[in-house]
């Protein structure tokens, strides 16, 4: 695509995740502006290029030394450092080892897995699923944040709840609200909705739900569907 | 159809079978009428404690099995605060996000507003920008919040145990404080205080004496409070011992704050990670090394004091100057008033947006509407929150509403440790481990 944004510095390649189409985020509606044409990609920071500066340099030479170790190859996709925050893009299907190595690993020493909750993006093609964990060593002082990507035609990722006990509730929270199934969950059931809810409120296709307002005969319709801007 | 008799019998009593065997529903007067029953399969009895009980601590629920009085496994129920509130925001510009996220954890606004603001600001580059007095603003109001939420840990806490003027004496200082965010932003509770870029509004005339003396009130208030409880028996055999979590269990079951550091380790992210200045503060981490429900309520006391010394900087450290970032496309343009009818925009900045600037109109009606737009990215800013580690998550694609907003609630991970802290303990110390915890449902359910 030619008309990308330009790429800002430090960051090697951009990070697709989606289109904003129009400038107020409503469609059909009698538009005369023009800007109902727009066209737009959104664009999350991408994967950054070493040396990333700091003790991220460290870490990521350290993970890479203890996976090699570990005979793991190809776990973590990209690394990036946006705003001063450490993310690692990781393959689902190694996510167990990276996070044991992560804990275990003395130079690493991440003793808490402070939360786990998911982020939808329905228009990132087969990889719509986001579940973002994020680490802090105590020891260290360091916090780092761990993505992995998921398909929503196959939404199993493996539970940590094995390595970092707390992730318990915080994998049973985003089940409930993504209907992302953690695999080895001892007992992966709803937590903040009612046990028999169908569906999974915080996916971007379930509606935020909502009557309309009437007001003097006119109507205003429920907050998701109103003429909003985006 | 025949009638039943309400008069006589008890609609929400009696018994059920289930799948899960016979359960009984009992009103309060009526625990004669099961005395009789056949004990369950092996003996088991489990108990639904909650989610409307006096002493849970808000509307948890606690799913306790019993041998006697003894608690052989715990678990919690949760999600009857469930609002949604991280969809809805979703939905409303970054602006308008405050006003939700102050509505979590409620006994700690200014720490959900905060958490979120700063994750916000990150996002949006202007960390750096936010005026040294906003700065110094919100950590007066952090603080003086840490000392109402405190208070309302011992209150609550205290009336759960029994100690009923714990309560009385705890809600009553906890209304000064109240007074001063009433007096500061408008509002008692749910404030929207701080705001992306800087806080709402500066602080009113006169505030920072009121301010001062509030806290010579507190100070000497609170050794009432300390007097009652620090060191007295009954207390003691209440919570000595009780609700015991060994870091190893912390460390494993995420917990941070006061039960963090009940076991001796002194991890506090104000001094580990300092956000909003808190580097140039001078102040303890108090902790204690019994890892039980005692040795948190020393520490919450302690923090208390701490503080209001932190208060007392902040009073001395306030300069004049802008409580907003200077950026013209994310400061909220408005100041608000007190008129004949209430709060609201100053006649001044209606006079001005009305009759004399066209342009200013328009900027001002753009940036409600509409709002600013926050560069696409992921941002989070853990603070210390009164129950620990408080952090939002926020994800945006660069537009004028959050993509996905995430809290990460002590209070949510911290009842995790309630089985830990509670089993193989009598029943009536599940209350006490639970109060020691110090959940807050709001923050828990979201």
């Amino acid at each position: 695509m030619s008309d990308l944004p330009v790429v800002p510095h430090g960051i090697a390649e951009l990070d697709l995740v989606g289109v904003r189409k129009g400038a107020y985020g409503v469609s059909g509606s009698g538009d005369t502006s023009g800007f109902g044409g727009l066209v737009a990609p959104i664009v999350m920071p991408g994967a950054s290029t070493p040396p990333f500066g700091g003790w991220f340099d460290e870490i990521a030479e350290e993970l890479a030394l203890s996976l090699l170790d570990a005979g793991v190859s190809g776990a973590v996709e990209k690394i990036v450092i946006d705003r001063g925050e450490m993310t690692f893009y990781v393959k689902p299907e190694h996510l167990i080892s990276f996070m044991t190595e992560c804990r275990d690993e003395t130079a690493l020493r991440f003793e808490m897995c402070t939360s786990v909750s998911g982020v939808h993006f329905p228009e990132d093609k087969d990889r719509e699923l986001h579940i973002v964990y994020s680490l802090l060593s105590i020891t260290h002082n360091r916090r780092i944040r761990i993505e992995v990507s998921i398909p929503d035609t196959d939404r199993h990722v493996p539970s940590v709840v094995a390595l970092y006990p707390s992730a318990d509730w915080h994998e049973r929270e985003t089940w409930d609200f993504f209907g992302i199934i953690f695999d080895g969950h001892p007992a992966l059931t709803r937590i903040e909705m009612p046990d028999d809810w169908v569906g999974h409120p915080q996916r971007k296709d379930y509606p935020l739900g909502g009557i309309p307002i009437e007001y003097k005969g006119a109507s205003i319709p429920p907050p998701d569907q109103r003429r909003s801007y985006n | 159809m025949t009638a039943t008799d309400f008069t006589n019998t008890d609609p929400f009593s009696g018994s059920d079978d289930t799948t899960a065997g016979t359960v009984y529903n009992l009103g309060g007067s009526d625990w004669d009428s099961i005395m009789g029953a056949p004990e369950g399969e092996n003996g088991r009895i489990v108990v639904n404690m909650g989610p409307q009980h006096p002493s849970t601590h808000g509307v948890l629920r606690l799913i306790l099995e019993l041998e006697g009085e003894t608690v052989t496994q715990a678990r919690c129920g949760i999600g009857y605060l469930h609002t949604g509130i991280e969809k809805n925001m979703e939905f409303r510009t970054w602006v308008q996000g405050v006003t939700y996220v102050t509505r979590m954890d409620y006994l700690a606004p200014m720490f959900n507003e905060a958490a979120y603001c700063l994750s916000v600001e990150r996002l949006l580059g202007i960390e750096d920008q936010i005026p040294e007095r906003a700065n110094v603003i919100r950590v007066m109001m952090m603080e003086l919040n840490r000392v109402s939420s405190h208070l309302v840990a011992l209150a609550s806490g205290g009336m759960e145990l029994g100690a009923l003027t714990a309560m009385i004496f705890g809600f009553r200082e906890r209304e000064i404080v109240l007074d001063i965010f009433e007096m500061v932003s408008g509002l008692r509770m749910n404030s929207a205080y701080i705001r992306p870029g800087g806080v709402a509004q500066d602080l009113p005339n006169g505030a920072e004496d009121e301010i001062r003396e509030a806290i010579v009130l507190l100070r000497k208030r609170l050794k009432d409070t300390s007097d009652l409880l620090v060191g007295n028996t009954i207390w003691m055999a209440r919570t000595v011992g009780v609700g015991y979590l060994d870091l190893t269990g912390c460390t494993a079951l995420g917990m941070t704050g006061p039960i963090l550091r009940s076991t001796g380790l002194p991890h506090d992210l104000r001094k580990s990670a300092p956000y909003c200045g808190y580097e140039n503060y001078e102040f303890n981490v108090p902790t204690q090394t019994t890892s039980d429900a005692y040795g948190r309520f020393l520490i919450r006391i302690a923090e208390i004091h701490e503080s209001l010394n932190i208060v007392d900087q902040c009073l001395d450290r306030l300069v004049p100057g802008p409580v907003m970032v200077a950026d013209k496309k994310i400061a909220w343009p408005s100041q608000l008033s007190i008129g004949g009818d209430g709060q609201g925009n100053s006649p001044e900045y209606i006079q001005k947006i009305m009759s004399e600037s066209m342009e200013a109109l328009i900027h001002h009606f753009k940036l409600v509407t509409e709002g600013f737009s926050v560069p696409a990215g992921q941002a989070y800013v853990p603070i210390e929150s009164p129950r620990g580690e408080l952090g939002a998550h926020v994800v945006s694609t660069g537009g004028t509403r959050p993509y996905r907003v995430h809290f990460r609630d002590p209070s949510f991970n911290n009842l995790q440790g309630v089985a830990a802290m509670s089993e193989g303990s009598m029943i009536a110390d599940v209350i006490a481990a639970v109060a020691s915890i110090d959940p807050v449902m709001g923050g828990v359910d979201r």
